[in-house]
């Protein structure tokens, strides 16, 4: 497989815009992408791309032009932008294309995501007693968790606070002031453990990346970040995932267990390796228990780590730079490429206030959704 | 007064849960896949232990929730059916702040909603088994 870069990136602000739809904010990133790779739409051969609901990717011609490039749809839940990365990424690692795109947008409603029973083959009864809540599943797994490895809540706290600090700095953010760790401790409680600040929404944006073969990257003089890594894992025997009427007792792995080190075998890295990383972070406990499940630290170590600082800018393994989904906010198919986007901003050095120091070489992104899939990228300078 | 669907538990003064066996492997799922031959129904235990749990503290989007218009939070939990499956359902009869895992629940059917007919819909819950109660 030769070597794929990525050439260009662009962004629409996530939070809420009204006025424009899902698929134009896709449009807008795209722009965005290809002015910062220094191309125009017609030199695009390619895409991958798709929202969860906001319709098809492949509509983006009618936006940006009709130039006949065939463009393939995506609908992989959490993981529709990671997805959309692996595509663009094998049509040039095969050596059939040498530029393409990789898009995804979204434009939620507020409130908690109302998934029906049926979309997911489960029976009527399961959502009419009121258990079709993502929000459930987040707070049980992370009730277990703390109880077997001592977390507390006031980690969790903590974990939103960096948040809100990072996402000051972040243009793209959503919620970018500051709040304190009491006023997370002891905002409104959602569902317990989890208070209204440890929990991301659901929102709108859109992202866009141009990935590029060698010989492309070199004509635009943008061989600074490659590709090392792209994979997607659904779940094994024995995970534990959203909308679970059931779960076996003898207890397997996880999708996100397999996703990690599918992409670690694929470039050739550790944990160790890593400078910069970008995980999950549906709620507070998710970044916590994803940290360990990513291998960056043992089940427990978590206390200490967030009380020394160490995911903080400027700690040992910055994590979620930009304030992650609690502080963008999740638009569905365009979070994955969000978390590309900003190591794609870190490895260049153009992170401002949010900058992680010490010249970052290789950054790692991580998706996880349901019903139990996992998304993870490696990108090195 | 129907059950919420059928085949989903048994009733009588110990209800129990109605799972599938896989046939081959003999793992247990719940419930049991319907028009699905590699599962056989299988009635799971009435007891079991508190394996997780959480508080639902805002009412769920209608559709595909049917409770009361008049929200009150109340507990999910997922229980441990001993030595069957990790079943989720609701836990009642219990405060809040005194849910613990590890705790001792059993099997009831309780009323869930009233349908067009007037027919009261009954579901499933668990409920912390009672000190000395005459179930053993």
């Amino acid at each position: 497989m030769a070597d794929v870069y990525v050439v260009g990136v662009g962004i629409h602000p996530f939070g809420r815009t009204d006025g424009l739809s899902g698929l134009q904010q896709g449009a807008y990133a795209v722009r965005q992408a290809l002015s910062d790779a220094g191309l125009d739409w017609n030199d695009v051969q390619f895409g991958f791309g798709g929202s969860d609901s906001s319709g098809n990717a492949d509509s983006i011609v009618n936006e940006l032009g009709l130039t006949g490039l065939p463009v393939i749809n995506v609908k992989n839940g959490c993981a529709t932008g990671g997805s959309a990365m692996i595509g663009a990424w094998q049509g040039i690692a095969s050596g059939q294309y040498d530029v393409g795109v990789a898009l995804g947008f979204d434009k939620h409603p507020r409130g908690a995501f109302n998934a029906m029973p049926a979309e997911y083959n489960l029976p009527d009864w399961y959502g009419e007693v009121g258990m079709m809540v993502t929000t459930q599943f987040f707070a049980m797994k992370l009730q277990r968790y703390m109880a077997a490895y001592g977390i507390t809540s006031t980690t969790l706290g903590r974990v939103a606070e960096k948040a809100f600090d990072n996402a000051v700095h972040a243009e793209h953010a959503w919620r970018r002031a500051p709040v304190d760790l009491d006023t997370i401790l002891n905002s409104q409680m959602i569902n317990d453990p989890l208070t209204k600040y440890m929990f991301c929404s659901p929102g709108e944006g859109g992202v866009a990346l141009i990935l590029a073969s060698e010989k492309k990257a070199r004509e635009l003089g943008r061989t600074n970040v490659r590709v090392k890594a792209a994979a997607v894992r659904t779940r094994p025997p024995g995970s534990f995932e959203v909308f679970a009427p059931s779960v076996d007792i003898e207890r397997g792995g996880a999708p996100t267990l397999l996703a990690s080190k599918a992409a670690f075998e694929m470039a050739g890295l550790g944990p160790k390796d890593i400078d910069v990383a970008q995980l999950q972070d549906t709620e507070s406990g998710a970044e916590i228990m994803h940290m360990a499940e990513n291998g960056f630290c043992a089940d427990g170590e978590q206390e200490e780590w967030l009380a020394e600082g160490w995911s903080r800018i400027g700690g040992k393994l910055p994590v979620n730079t930009d304030g992650g989904c609690l502080a963008c906010g999740e638009p569905i198919g365009a979070s994955g490429l969000r978390q590309v986007y900003e190591n794609v901003i870190q490895l260049r050095g153009l992170g401002g206030g949010r900058q992680v120091p010490g010249d970052p070489k290789t950054a790692y992104t991580h998706v996880y959704g349901a019903p139990g899939i996992s998304g993870v990228t490696i990108l090195q300078r | 007064m129907i059950a919420i669907t059928e085949g989903l538990f048994t009733d009588g003064a110990q209800p129990c849960l109605i799972g599938g066996r896989h046939v081959e492997s003999g793992r247990i799922v719940f419930p049991c896949p319907g028009g699905d031959a590699r599962y056989a129904p299988e009635t799971l235990p009435n007891k079991g232990t508190v394996w997780s749990w959480t508080i639902q503290r805002f009412r769920p989007k209608s559709p595909p929730y049917t409770g009361p218009e008049a929200f009150e939070p109340f507990a999910i939990a997922y229980i441990e059916l001993t030595g069957a499956v990790i079943v989720e359902g609701p836990l009642i009869n219990v405060a809040f702040d005194a849910i613990t895992i590890g705790t001792p629940v059993e099997t009831v059917l309780v009323p869930h909603a009233t349908d067009a007919q007037g027919r009261t819909v009954m579901s499933y819950a668990f409920t912390p088994v009672q000190e000395g109660s005459t179930h053993g």
